[in-house]
């Protein structure tokens, strides 16, 4: 329970060690039955009362929560468990059931972990360097002076390929299938003409509707009512003012509710706090800080890559090449993130162990990296690097830098997106918002709502999500105009999902239906869609959903 | 990517004039026009793209004297409060006839970096930083011998000017704004403001450590691409819209307002400060490129004002932007004769200022400043051009009709 406790509640990081006590379990703040152990600070003991009565304890503590603010960070950390983690299961269940229920996603999911991690290990051969060794003294320093300009520095990465690419874990996506799966039908007009044959069960259009019912048409939005042509007092002075309430309140859910309907600029960098519970206590700057120490002590394989990727990625962009020096203060120290290992419970990935040369398959000896000591750094692990680039992740990075300046700061936002989001985004699983689901999603609203657009694609051999998978695995990063992908990522904030991504990649081929039913090949069709920068994207996702006739 | 002969060729009903032919529009060099303008007669009709005496307000020596003359007559007439609104502009002494006034300013705050500029030089060229007076010793004996071969070589006269040491950083980078302002006349004033413009980034990190580094402070795209960091397909420039947006997630919107606003003090006291001494023939208009630095207490200062701002496009997006600059700058001149006179917004232009200012549609908000309006200037707002365009010759052609 404490460590249930200890995990994204940053409210109840500010513990001074203290009281004990097992919350009641009908209290209102906790909306389901089960119990609690809360750390309080000693401040409670020094209450107002000049003694602390046993009978009228319980009493006291709610009072000083209500009037010190503590009950709303509790509910906000709270709110923030029931987001993230999976729901309660049954007390049978094995860990692995809990992280991924079928079977053969967990394989999958597994094979390709093993060849990511060969791929790497083979690049440590031929390049013959290892995947960590400790900084010289001297390099040490040059680095801690050149932190905040780490871009200029030119390293030889001519050798450095990326691991993977979008398109290599497409080829293994599409060639997932379920052992216990056979269908023998014929072809009809139910077959799946998509590329993902796994049965999994995705939302139609009605139901999506009802799950996006704030994105309707009856509904204000940001990204459509407030274009220059509706007059503020129709919508977004109100709704102006109802965000700043919600901050001022500091009420998570009620954030969370609210940037359904899109986030005023000037709000958002609050909002998408105050939704993923990120506070800037002293002990987070110290947390980056620590990290930032062990980036300077410790020189990992990985740290090429993402420099790498960089480079080739968020560089080039017209609009990120800005903050290229963030970007590697805030991944260069995500992969040195022990912390990250916490979310592998509920991922269906898991950070390979590493033994201890010569105690292989003991228990006691296996080691996972980034190991918490480095002690024995210097050997020549064959580990998995926590988690690895692939060409593009540097862009999950990129669109925060608008919001966020102090480095500490864009390093929280970003680790909270990726342990709720985007590692759903390139890990196979099962999960309603896996990739896996996301594409047979996209594919399965394709078919059924532009069937004659669908089955020309397929024909002239560009299968849609070909070219849509990239969209999808970046959360449209790169692809789309930063205001419009920051009005995106509200409603992911928003619905606490990433079904919006397949639906809008949905929509974007219907909005150029009619130059791709013209076009006669892949690379025609991809040349169509090239280039999404001047899209809109709440037009579009509302168009497609409510009023497509279906 | 040249902008402007595209725009002009392709504008319905033009047609282009070789040699000694004669000509209704003329978008001319400064050179043709020293050599040229005195002694060319052209018709009411007839347009050129440059007031006869500009360098009043684009070359640096004399516009700080006109701006330090209408400030002085500011403080005269309104007093110390309207007169400080003049103080956009670093402090600036001409050399080398005000050297000695300069060596005054430069003991009174030693340690200070101080940047010596060509006055009439543009793109970067010929300007560096220099904090001891060592550094201009030499430079200063080579202008005084120069003197005295006076018939010989041109004596070129630079400005010495207060570096801002603490300018407002995006990513750790240096950048000013180019901004574009059309002016049609001087007497009565009257000036436009293009809601584009772009954002220049200086290629490294800024540091105070290395003003040998001209890489590191000037923003020029001329000069950036000569530095060694310089990928041609990086660009360094953000439109407006996008550095407007990223100023309102940080400080919000009523503190990107309130600088916008100081930036239309800028355009407006800049250009009423020359309004006596240009001549305004009813035959000129000028397009001019507005530099502006911001510091890190987010106050607008103003660097130089272009008479001939680069045309050249150095993207796909630059291309977009400076043809639909131009195709409104024509717009606005309107030899068509198709507008009346009375317009507000032009394509992307807003007209900021006819003889006095111009509010914007009834119903909007009052803020504090110029008096009891909001200024008719959308700097880095939307730009739909092509709509406000079709409904405004659309609406003319109407009116044309009726009235017919």
């Amino acid at each position: 329970m404490l460590e249930r406790a200890n995990t994204n509640a940053g409210a109840l990081h500010g513990c001074y060690g203290g009281l004990l006590l097992r919350y009641p379990t009908d209290h209102p703040v906790i909306p389901w039955g089960s119990t609690t152990v809360l750390c309080l600070p000693l401040a409670v003991a020094s209450l107002q009362k000049p003694e602390i009565r046993l009978e009228s304890l319980k009493e006291d503590i709610k009072e000083f929560f209500k009037i010190s603010g503590w009950e709303k960070k509790l509910q906000n950390a709270v709110y923030s468990e029931l987001n993230v983690y999976p729901l309660p299961s049954h007390p049978a269940a094995p860990p692995e059931h809990l992280k991924e229920p079928l079977v053969y996603m967990r394989k999958a999911q597994g094979s390709w972990e093993k060849r990511i991690l060969k791929s790497l290990n083979s690049m440590c051969t031929e390049l013959s360097i290892p995947l960590a060794r400790k900084r010289p003294v001297g390099q040490q320093k040059e680095l801690l002076n050149k932190w905040n300009e780490m871009g200029t520095d030119e390293p030889d990465l001519s050798l450095f390929r990326p691991v993977y690419a979008p398109k290599d874990f497409l080829e293994v996506l599409i060639n997932l299938r379920n052992p216990n799966y056979e269908n023998g039908d014929s072809l009809s007009f139910r077959t799946h003409l998509g590329l993902i044959q796994v049965p999994l069960k995705v939302k139609d259009i009605p139901d999506l509707k009802e799950c996006f019912i704030e994105l309707g048409l009856n509904t204000g939005q940001l990204g459509i009512d407030d274009s220059t042509q509706v007059p503020p007092e129709l919508f977004e002075n109100e709704h102006v003012r109802i965000g700043q309430k919600v901050l001022a309140e500091q009420d998570s859910a009620a954030a969370q509710q609210y940037i359904r309907q899109g986030s005023p600029t000037a709000l958002r960098a609050e909002l998408w706090a105050l939704i993923l519970n990120i506070s800037s206590q002293p002990e987070d700057i110290l947390y980056y800080e620590q990290l930032k120490a062990n980036v300077i002590q410790h020189d990992l394989l990985v740290d090429s890559l993402i420099y790498k990727d960089v480079k080739l990625t968020a560089s080039n962009d017209d609009y990120y090449f800005v903050f290229e020096d963030y970007l590697y203060q805030v991944l260069l120290c995500f992969s040195r993130d022990t912390s990250v290992l916490g979310h592998f419970a509920y991922n269906s990935a898991s950070p390979p162990k590493s033994y201890i040369r010569g105690k292989l398959g003991l228990e006691e000896y296996a080691v996972f990296y980034p190991p918490n000591d480095w002690l024995g750094v210097d050997h020549f692990f064959k580990a998995w690097p926590g988690v690895i680039p692939f060409h593009g992740f540097s862009m999950y990075v990129a669109p925060l830098c608008f919001l966020y300046h102090e480095p500490y700061k864009l390093y929280q936002t970003f680790r909270e997106m990726y342990v709720r989001f985007f590692f759903r985004l390139h890990s196979i699983s099962s999960h309603p918002s896996g990739i896996v689901s996301l594409c047979l999603l996209f594919e399965t609203l394709l078919q059924t709502y532009l069937p004659q657009l669908f089955y020309h694609l397929r024909e002239i051999g560009a299968q849609p999500l070909r070219i849509s998978f990239k969209w999808m695995v970046r959360a449209f990063s790169g692809y789309l105009a930063t205001d419009q992908l920051l009005l995106l990522w509200d409603r992911i904030l928003g619905y606490n999902s990433l079904e919006i991504l397949a639906v809008l990649a949905a929509a974007v081929f219907a909005f150029r239906a009619v130059n791709l039913m013209e076009v006669t090949s892949l690379a025609a069709a991809e040349a169509v869609l090239a280039d999404l920068s001047t899209l809109k994207v709440m037009p579009l996702l509302q168009i497609f959903l409510f009023a497509t006739i279906t | 990517m040249n902008t402007l002969m595209d725009v002009l060729r392709n504008r319905p009903g033009w047609v282009e004039v070789k040699d000694e032919g004669e000509w209704d529009f003329y978008w001319c060099d400064v050179s043709w026009l020293r050599e040229n303008f005195d002694h060319t007669y052209m018709d009411d009709h007839v347009r050129i793209s440059h007031f006869r005496n500009h360098y009043e307000l684009t070359h640096k020596n004399y516009m700080v004297k006109n701006l330090k003359r209408f400030r002085r007559q500011l403080e005269r007439e309104a007093g110390k409060l309207e007169a400080a609104k003049c103080d956009f502009f670093p402090k600036t002494f001409e050399m080398p006839c005000e050297y000695h006034l300069f060596v005054e300013e430069f003991r009174k705050h030693p340690g200070i970096t101080w940047i010596m500029k060509p006055v009439a030089r543009s793109q970067g060229k010929g300007i560096f930083l220099f904090r001891r007076l060592k550094d201009i010793m030499d430079w200063r004996k080579d202008t005084r011998s120069s003197d005295d071969q006076k018939d010989e070589l041109p004596v070129e006269n630079y400005v010495a000017q207060r570096y801002i040491e603490n300018p407002y950083l995006i990513g750790g980078r240096k950048f000013d704004l180019r901004v574009y302002v059309l002016v049609t006349s001087y007497l009565p004033l009257r000036a436009w403001l293009y809601r584009d413009g772009f954002t220049r980034f200086s290629n490294t990190r800024f540091t105070l450590s290395s003003i040998d580094d001209q890489y590191v402070h000037l923003t020029n795209v001329a000069v950036q691409k000569t530095s060694p960091d310089y990928h041609p397909k990086k660009g360094c420039k953000w439109m407006l819209q996008r550095f407007r947006q990223y100023l309102a997630s940080k400080h919000g919107p009523q503190v990107v307002e309130a600088l916008f606003s100081d930036m239309d003090n800028i355009f407006i006291k800049s250009l009423q400060s020359v309004q006596k001494v240009i001549i305004s023939d009813k035959h000129c208009f000028e397009l001019y490129g507005y530099d502006i630095l911001i510091d890190q207490d987010l106050k607008p200062w103003l660097l130089e004002v272009n008479a001939s701002p680069s045309l050249t496009a150095s993207s796909p997006e630059d291309y977009e932007l400076k043809t639909c600059l131009l195709e409104d700058t024509l717009h606005v001149v309107d030899m068509e004769a198709r507008l009346t006179g009375k317009e507000k917004r032009v394509g992307g232009f807003d007209l900021m200022w006819n003889d006095g200012p111009v509010s914007r549609e009834e119903g909007a908000p009052d803020l504090p400043g110029m008096g009891n309006f909001v200024t008719n200037t959308h700097l880095g707002c939307v730009n739909d051009r092509k709509n406000q365009l079709q409904q405004l010759f659309h609406s003319l052609q109407t009116q044309k009709k009726a009235s017919s």
